[in-house]
């Protein structure tokens, strides 16, 4: 009898006796899946970005940062001197996301607990979402920071001193007397460490259940 | 003779510290070698080099002294930083000043409190500053200053440096002997100084001895209000006598204070009738009055109600003073300056002008004597005199002119000559003995100061835990130090070391003093103070000290014409503008103009100024204030702000338009 679809997605179940036979083998992706679901939730409470700005007025400089869900530190400061050039407030940039940030992460945690109990290929969807999300939140970025410098207001005070620009979302960049610094923070650097364990994690799924899937595949035959 | 140390042992790890300051700064390689070219073309001493190496703080570093000067005749407060010596800050309390906004639209219901018979009075003399203290010594909260022209004390608060409160003495017009507080700020003492008729009433001088009235008012501070509380405040009447300089008692004194007088021979003046002048009247005696207070027990009379109602204000007479024991004298040196607590409470050191000698009083033989009623007798309004050999401890021959003492935390005592122009240093004994390493109450040192010096003040010099390190001389006349000013001169104020030992006390610095006469001062460590950087939210009131929940918003700006005619304008500023730009009024129109500063960076304070109708104000990151007026004057009128506020501060401004009737 040939497995359903159900069965077909879940993919082989590997019995208890067989498990503690071969615990690290069965045992290692299951543990970097909980790895990568640790590191999500504790990037979810530290910084994913930051962005000093280094100008001679400023001494101590003027610091923002980015968490999944808020804005902190000089962004009224920040705004105040933005709108000498026309420059929309930070607060309205990536409202959607930063709304939807925490639920994001809790779903990606969800998919991959879930990931951590299908023994089939189907897994790898589940677990690339959360692969490319720092690539994602990184782009999304870039692309905010150049949808705000290339929209600047015509009439703002000093529109014919500074034209249009794409300000960077990662290194030095430059506007006027300020330097700018943009880096990412601990809670981005722990996602992609979650990224490249999934990565990892996705390897020895795929050693572990692959000669089970291929057996289940051939006693069907 | 100036001296100078010349001690080269010393010197070089100072001119290292020199060289290494530059080349932090420089990419340009300095040495020894550079110090002393420099030296040699502008004729300086290894002194000189010292003197500078231990004064000069580089650009970006602080100061670890604050030092807050009264500003005389000035009105207001000045702070200074040491060892550095640069006026930081001056502080508006009882004269308006332009740069503060102080009177001109803001704070004008602060100086209109303090006007002397509801008659304006815009200027103030302020002579002796009191930072308040906890157990005796300062807490950097707040500061306490009088005037001495209209008898009038000031509250700072020292968290926005800005005068919360000035208050008028309902009962004397002139106030010398303020302010100095009891060690945990319980009272402000405001002794009075010339004699009056209660509340300056009329009184032909003939009816001196009977109608004129000294007194001292203890004023109860509110901590936490950050107010004087008058409904809790009381008077004690005293003999007409001049009361002057106050101190607290502290420790072994707690509970007292003292108080000099300078009049006790009830001298009337009258130089125009051939008459004894008062400057001779007034120094016939060979000794004046000190007081001795027991303020505790004074509060307990007053709180008992055994007081007396003068103009509204309850008064322990003299009679009950002397009824209760509140009040004793003691003989001092004649015409007698600072009356100062020793660190432990326990010596009360009083200095008369034209007496060479600084006068010790123990205050276990006062309490000895109080207790036994050791008496030489009355005085002529029956105020028991304590027997002056009795309670005097030591007597020092420092020199002329001895007007006022500080003290060091190394048994050292310090008093400003202000004839011989120097600044002596001495021996205590008792308990402070073993600290020094001279024989107990012996003169050790005359620094000569530059000239005429009054008061001084130490580091923390009249608290119970005294810094040392460096004294400040508040010299009277600068002569020659400074280069010409045309005939009015600069104030000198010399920051003296002391932080060696023995007769090394060298000048360190001269600060030109030129915006007011200082006469005392108080030197607090700079981190006692727990300062603002910038108004801790959006919508402050500095006046209440918490948010205005009407205060302007960003994006509440508007004008708002109220149905009884009156106008509220609801304005903000920030770099680069006002909002609203444009403001209509009618001729006539009582307008109340709301304004908040809604930075928060660092420094970016807004003016707000505007023409003609004499309006000018300091905006802090965070203040809000309000300015009251009637649009009298019709026209176009361009405010602007006043302060260089950023690059487009030019543009930041507006027009009000007061349409004509």
């Amino acid at each position: 009898m040939s497995p359903s679809i159900i069965e077909r997605i879940v993919g082989p179940r590997v019995g208890p006796e067989e498990t503690a036979r071969h615990s690290l083998r069965y045992g290692t992706p299951g543990f970097l899946l909980l790895t990568a679901r640790v590191l999500l939730l504790v990037s979810l409470f530290l910084p994913y970005w930051h962005m000093e700005l280094q100008a001679p007025q400023y001494p101590d400089g003027l610091h923002m940062t980015a968490h999944l869900n808020s804005l902190s530190g000089d962004v009224a400061e920040i705004d105040g001197l933005n709108h000498y050039i026309g420059m929309r407030s930070l607060y309205e940039a990536a409202e959607l996301e930063r709304d939807i940030g925490v639920f994001l992460m809790i779903l990606f945690v969800v998919l991959l607990e879930f990931a951590a109990y299908i023994h089939s290929r189907w897994a790898v969807l589940l677990v690339l979402p959360v692969v490319f999300f720092p690539v994602v939140f990184l782009v999304d970025l870039h692309l905010w920071m150049r949808h705000f410098g290339l929209n600047l207001d015509p009439h703002a005070p000093l529109s014919n001193a500074v034209k249009p620009f794409v300000p960077t979302a990662l290194g030095k960049g430059g506007i006027g007397q300020f330097v700018t610094i943009a880096t990412p923070g601990v809670g981005l650097m722990l996602a992609t460490a979650a990224s490249l364990v999934l990565i990892i994690a996705l390897f020895f799924h795929r050693r572990a259940y692959l000669p089970l899937v291929k057996a289940q595949r051939a006693s069907a035959a | 003779m100036t001296h100078r140390p010349h001690r080269p042992s010393r010197l070089i790890p100072t001119l290292a510290t020199l060289v290494a300051c530059g080349l932090s700064f420089s990419a340009q390689a300095q040495s020894m070698r550079d110090v002393e070219t420099v030296a040699k073309d502008r004729g300086l001493t290894p002194a000189d080099l010292v003197a500078a190496a231990k004064t000069y703080v580089p650009s970006g570093q602080h100061d670890e002294y604050l030092m807050f000067a009264s500003g005389g005749h000035a009105g207001q407060v000045f702070v200074v930083g040491l060892p550095s010596m640069r006026l930081l800050r001056s502080i508006a309390v009882f004269t308006p000043e332009s740069w503060q906004g102080w009177g001109f639209g803001v704070g004008n219901e602060i100086l209109e409190e303090g006007f002397p018979s509801g008659k304006s009075n815009l200027w103030g003399d302020t002579h002796h500053p009191a930072l308040s203290e906890t157990a005796g010594d300062y807490d950097g909260q707040f500061l306490f200053i009088n005037d001495k022209i209209n008898a009038r004390v000031a509250v700072i608060d020292l968290r926005d440096w800005e005068t919360k409160q000035i208050i008028k003495n309902p009962l004397t017009l002139s106030d010398h002997g303020g302010t100095f507080v009891t060690p945990n700020t319980e009272y402000v003492i405001e002794g009075g100084q010339y004699a009056v008729p209660w509340g300056s009433d009329y009184a032909p001088i003939s009816e001196y001895k009977e109608k004129y009235k000294g007194s001292v008012t203890l004023w109860k501070f509110d901590r936490k209000r950050g107010r004087i509380d008058p409904d809790q405040s009381f008077a004690i009447e005293l003999p007409p006598y001049w009361q002057d300089l106050s101190d607290a008692g502290k420790l072994a004194s707690d509970g007292y204070f003292f108080m000099n007088s300078l009049n006790t021979e009830l001298a009337t003046g009258g130089i125009q009738d051939k008459k004894p002048p008062f400057e001779a009247g007034a120094s016939r005696n060979a000794t004046d009055f000190l007081h001795i207070i027991d303020w505790k027990k004074a509060e307990q009379v007053y709180k008992a109600g055994k007081v007396e109602q003068i103009k509204g204000f309850p008064v322990i007479t003299l009679q009950t003073a002397l009824d209760e024991g509140l009040l004793h004298v003691t003989p001092e040196p004649r015409s007698p300056h600072g009356v100062d607590v020793a660190p432990k409470g326990d010596f009360i050191v009083v200095s008369g002008k034209l007496d060479p000698h600084v006068t010790i009083y123990s205050m276990d033989k006062i309490k000895k004597a109080i207790a036994d009623k050791d008496f030489s007798g009355n005085d002529e309004f029956g105020v028991p005199i304590l027997d002056f050999d009795s309670v005097v401890e030591a007597r020092i021959e420092v020199g002329l002119g001895p007007l006022h003492t500080q003290f060091g935390p190394d048994g050292y005592a310090y008093t400003s000559l202000y004839l011989d122009s120097a600044v002596a240093r001495w021996t205590m004994g008792g308990s402070y003995g073993s600290m020094s390493p001279e024989p107990d109450w012996t003169l050790v040192h005359k620094t000569p100061v530059h000239y005429n010096v009054g008061h001084i003040a130490a580091a923390e010099g009249d608290t119970v835990s005294p810094d040392g390190k460096y004294l400040v001389s508040l010299n009277k006349w600068a002569v020659d130090r400074f280069i010409q000013t045309g005939p009015l001169l600069p104030q000198n104020l010399q920051l003296v070391d002391i932080s060696e030992d023995g007769t090394t006390m060298p000048v360190l610095y001269d600060m030109a003093m030129g915006v007011g006469e200082p006469h005392y001062a108080q030197i607090v460590k700079a981190d006692k103070l727990n300062s603002w950087a910038t108004y801790p939210e959006v919508g402050w009131d500095p006046h209440v000290q918490n948010i205005n929940p009407m205060a302007p918003k960003k994006g509440m700006e508007r004008v708002q014409r109220n149905s009884d005619g009156t106008v509220d304008i609801y304005m903000t500023a920030i770099r680069s503008h006002f909002n609203p730009e444009h403001i209509y009024l009618k001729q006539g129109d009582k307008v109340r103009w709301h304004i908040t500063n809604t930075e928060r960076a660092l420094d970016a304070t807004h003016g707000f100024a505007v023409p003609v109708y004499n309006i000018t104000a300091s905006l802090e990151p965070g203040e809000s204030v309000t300015i009251e007026f009637e649009a009298d004057t019709a026209g176009t009128f361009p405010f602007y702000c006043s302060e260089f506020c950023s690059a487009l501060h030019l543009e930041m401004m507006g027009y009000l338009m007061v349409e004509p009737k």
